[in-house]
């Protein structure tokens, strides 16, 4: 009923989350930190370090986008410029993309919703972060000594054989963090397995588990065969081996098998938990269940399994057979199927529902078109007809954007948003955060929908120079990369902003349904005082949940 | 004779006796495995070495791993394991085995 | 034995995330099943590669198996399989309260792993002393593996070198588990109601001796009836 607030109504409660004790003051001291086995600790923890990654990835970004202002090569050299774009691929999937949303929203959330008081595992869970950062040392060091130029897929036998960069430390950087993302994994299947709380059966669980969950069989029966993988090309490199190079028997459509066989399904690692967060943004700012909560969750599970069965779209023009091309295509398409289930679902849960358009629900909405356009040129390339003539042009990097920036980040930046109060016990400005929200969408799609026009009118994706042609559309791609940076420093902004002069948010500033919203924000150590007992499923909005928002939202900041 | 639950805490209990007898076997086995392939079976050399290897596999799972006395989600976990890698071992074969062969162009 | 004054709820080995010593080594073996399923997809990237080469190089691949020292692969297998009989006679020994058997059994691991890894290290060095090592001195001898066939044979002995190699260096780990766990054992740590460390290095441990399985007949007896 009452929709403005005041700082007055949000200090109604005596007590508030920052005046008892909780995960973020019950110690103090950077070796509290360090070496916390706190699921939320990391989980913060987790959050610097991708933040700082996602920084230099996107750092290479602008500069390949600088670049490509003008058709000719005129700022880097070609060599450089082959560098940048590789730096940029394995930063962003390796570095971010992959492990973003598990490792910090799973990492805070998945106990606390199933009403656990940690993972199975928590020295395993920081031995990830860790392991992550070590990984992430190996790629600096790469970085810092002129980084590597095969391109993130490092494809032979040019990786193994002719490239003078250092593909040995990158490569080693990749496996190590693997381990970090190996361990997430494992501890999320454990702990939803074994350690939901009394009342807590499989279809009362958060769509966000159900998505985390398929996540993490992907990471557990892929990550390791592109460890493997990057092992045997540093093998190769260093000794000659063969196993990769033509000229000694050696089948560099090997490489691509076993590269993609883990690579592909990492796709599905990066958009599963982005769809985890906006099945649980949808609910809460429609104040609805999900619509088809079982065939959302056996949906995750079917988008996992046909993950793995699709790989060798990625080499319909590298000399796979057309046997085999054929038999992917088909196999492409069906993993489309439930993704496209879930849109639906997303989408009939917003009719008739009790809409409000705070800014997660922004996130939501601009998630659900986007991955939408990205998902169906993601049908369009798996038709072996188009991919013969759009492979290696700036359409595939278009559709893989729109998937993994378009779905992932704006799901992950959703959930953040979501979930900021309920971390930090603190509001952040609703007027900023919306326009954060409205630049990265005009800004995204300004950079990334000419893109397809682009690839589509034939121009090739690494390349340092293009056709003058291409000048216009490159122009406007590039000013949409300079909105969209403004919109992703903005939150960075008011998020740190908050944390010293945010209002207190109160437990549950969304009046959402869900156990994490029934502890305090922030929440104390062991996330619960009691044990929680389930008694019904997620997303029960009753009636009167939906007509007595009496609960406050963002705070308006004068 | 060799499986019977000596306490209550310890789960299922396999007698020494027991697991001397799936030993004898695996030993069996390799004899077996080893006399096999000297003989020239064609391409049935591959397929018994293989028979082999996954019955030895298979009882080192059931008895030494104690598959066969843990929950369904243990055996559906190895289960899951070893069919992932046939999934890799599998479709990655069906590349390789039909390189070179043409595909049929309608009306030729 | 049947009945029980020990709290599972408050167990000294209980850790705070988990609620009783069941939940606990429930979730520790689940854990290590998982586990297991990575190194079964890690490994599994080298058997790829394997059957890929095998279908295509069938006679290289066989003539170079020949070079391979059949019975001591054989040895190996069985001293290996020994192993793992003695490792999960420890567990056994901990199922019935035996301390002194736990450690007994433990060091007879160790032991028989060893061995094995002793027998290798003949193999590999003699491999090395006829040039069958790949990289700039691979140089085999065999007339049979000469020209593209000296391609074709030295990506056999990566892929053995590799196999085997990652193979070995897994063994060593699970030695290094194995004597973290001689002192607890002997000090009374493990016993009926609680030998959860036990049981997670035993699956690794018979793991390892899983992938040996496949490697020896793949490895060592593709050329068994040739010439």
């Amino acid at each position: 009923m009452n929709t403005t607030t005041t700082a007055e109504s949000l200090v109604a409660s005596p007590e508030t989350g920052h005046e008892r004790p909780n995960y973020l003051n019950a110690t103090y001291g950077l070796r509290s930190w360090l070496l916390t086995k706190d699921h939320k600790r990391i989980a913060i923890l987790y959050l610097i370090s991708v933040t700082a990654f996602f920084a230099l990835g996107s750092l290479f970004a602008f500069l390949i986008r600088l670049e490509l202002l003008t058709p000719e090569g005129d700022m880097f050299q070609p060599d450089t410029y082959n560098r940048l774009f590789t730096m940029h691929g394995i930063v962003m999937v390796f570095f971010f993309l992959i492990p973003a949303i598990p490792a910090v929203l799973g990492n805070f959330l998945v106990p606390l919703m199933i009403g656990a008081k940690d993972l199975a595992f928590p020295r395993i869970n920081l031995a990830s972060w860790y392991v992550y950062n070590l990984g992430g040392l190996f790629t600096l060091w790469s970085i810092v000594h002129g980084g590597v130029d095969t391109g993130w897929t490092f494809y032979t036998p040019y990786s193994t054989h002719y490239s003078n960069t250092y593909v040995i430390s990158a490569a080693l950087g990749i496996f190590i963090t693997g381990f970090s993302s190996i361990f997430t994994g494992l501890n999320f299947i454990v702990t939803i397995h074994r350690m939901r709380a009394p009342g807590m059966t499989w279809f009362r669980l958060p769509l966000f588990i159900w998505s985390h969950y398929a996540t993490s069989l992907i990471i557990v029966l892929g990550t390791p065969v592109v460890a493997i993988t990057l092992l045997m090309v540093a093998a190769e490199r260093v000794l000659h081996l063969g196993l990769f190079d033509p000229a000694l028997g050696g089948d560099p459509v090997l490489f691509q098998h076993l590269f993609w066989f883990y690579s592909h399904p990492a796709v599905y690692i990066m958009i599963l938990p982005a769809m985890g967060v906006i099945s649980e943004l949808v609910a809460a700012f429609a104040r609805k269940p999900v619509f088809g909560y079982k065939v959302v969750a056996f949906a995750s599970i079917a988008i996992a399994v046909l993950g793995f069965l699709v790989w060798g779209h990625h080499m319909f023009v590298a000399g796979e057979s057309a046997y085999a091309a054929t038999v992917f295509s088909v196999l492409s398409m069906l993993v489309a199927i439930p993704s496209a289930v879930k849109v639906f679902n997303w989408t009939a849960t917003l009719y008739q529902g009790s809409v409000s358009l705070q800014t997660p629900m922004l996130y939501a909405l601009g998630f659900i078109g986007l991955f939408t356009l990205g998902g169906l040129t993601g049908v369009m390339v798996a038709t072996l007809g188009i991919d013969v003539h759009v492979h290696d042009t700036y359409f595939i990097v278009a559709h893989f954007h729109y998937i993994m920036v378009g779905g992932t980040i704006m799901g992950y930046m959703g959930g953040l948003h979501y979930w900021w109060p309920k971390i930090s016990g603190k509001l952040y400005p609703a007027f900023l955060s919306r326009l954060a929200a409205l630049l990265i969408f005009c800004g995204f799609n300004l950079t990334f929908f000419p893109q397809f026009i682009l690839g589509y009118l034939g121009m090739p994706r690494r390349y340092w120079a293009y056709p003058p042609e291409f000048q216009v559309l490159n122009v406007l791609s590039t000013a949409g990369a300079s909105i969209l940076g403004v919109g992703y420093v903005l939150p960075l902004f008011y998020f740190i902003w908050s944390m010293r002069y945010g209002k207190n948010s109160g437990d549950n500033p969304w009046g959402a349904v869900g156990l994490e919203w029934d502890t305090p924000s922030p929440p104390p150590t062991e996330n619960f005082y009691t044990t929680p007992v389930v008694t019904h499923g997620p997303y029960e909005y009753t009636v009167k949940e939906v007509h007595d928002r009496t609960s406050p939202t963002e705070a308006r900041v004068g | 004779m060799d499986h019977t639950d000596h306490t209550g805490h310890a789960g299922h209990v396999s007698s020494p006796g027991f697991y001397i007898v799936i030993f004898a076997a695996l030993l069996i086995l390799t004899f077996a495995t080893v006399l096999v392939a000297r003989i020239d079976l064609g391409v049935m050399n591959d397929v018994v070495a293989l028979g082999i290897a996954v019955t030895k596999a298979v009882l080192v799972l059931l008895f030494f791993m104690h598959v066969r006395y843990s929950t369904r989600l243990t055996a559906l976990t190895a289960v899951g394991g070893f069919l992932w890698l046939a999934i890799l071992i599998g479709i990655t074969l069906t590349d390789y085995m039909s390189r070179g062969a043409t595909m049929p162009v309608p009306g030729k | 034995m049947a009945s029980t004054t020990i709290d599972t709820h408050h167990h000294p080995r209980l850790q705070h995330q988990f609620d009783s010593l069941e939940q606990q080594k429930e979730s520790s073996t689940l854990g290590m099943w998982m586990f297991l399923v990575t190194e079964i997809m890690f490994f599994g990237g080298l058997f790829t590669a394997y059957v890929v080469y095998r279908t295509k190089y069938p006679h290289v691949f066989a003539a170079a198996s020949h070079h391979l020292d059949v019975t001591l692969g054989g040895l190996n297998t069985a001293v290996l399989i020994g192993s793992s009989l003695t490792m999960a006679l420890s567990i056994w020994a901990a199922q019935v309260n035996k301390r002194k058997l736990i450690v007994i059994f433990l060091i007879a691991t160790m032991a028989l792993g060893t061995v094995f890894l002793g027998v290798k290290a003949k193999e590999y060095s003699d491999k090395f002393t006829h040039h069958l090592v790949p990289g700039a001195h691979f140089a085999p001898e065999d007339p049979h593996l000469q020209g593209v066939a000296q391609d074709q044979a030295q990506i056999f002995f990566s892929l053995y070198f590799m196999m085997t190699g990652l193979h070995a260096l897994h063994m060593i780990i699970g030695l290094g588990i194995l004597a973290a766990l001689i002192r607890p054992s002997w000090k009374g740590r493990f016993d009926a109601l609680y030998h959860t460390p036990l049981e997670c290095t035993g699956l690794y441990w018979h793991f390892v001796d899983i992938v040996w399985i496949f490697l020896f007949p793949l490895l060592y007896l593709l050329g068994a009836h040739a010439h």
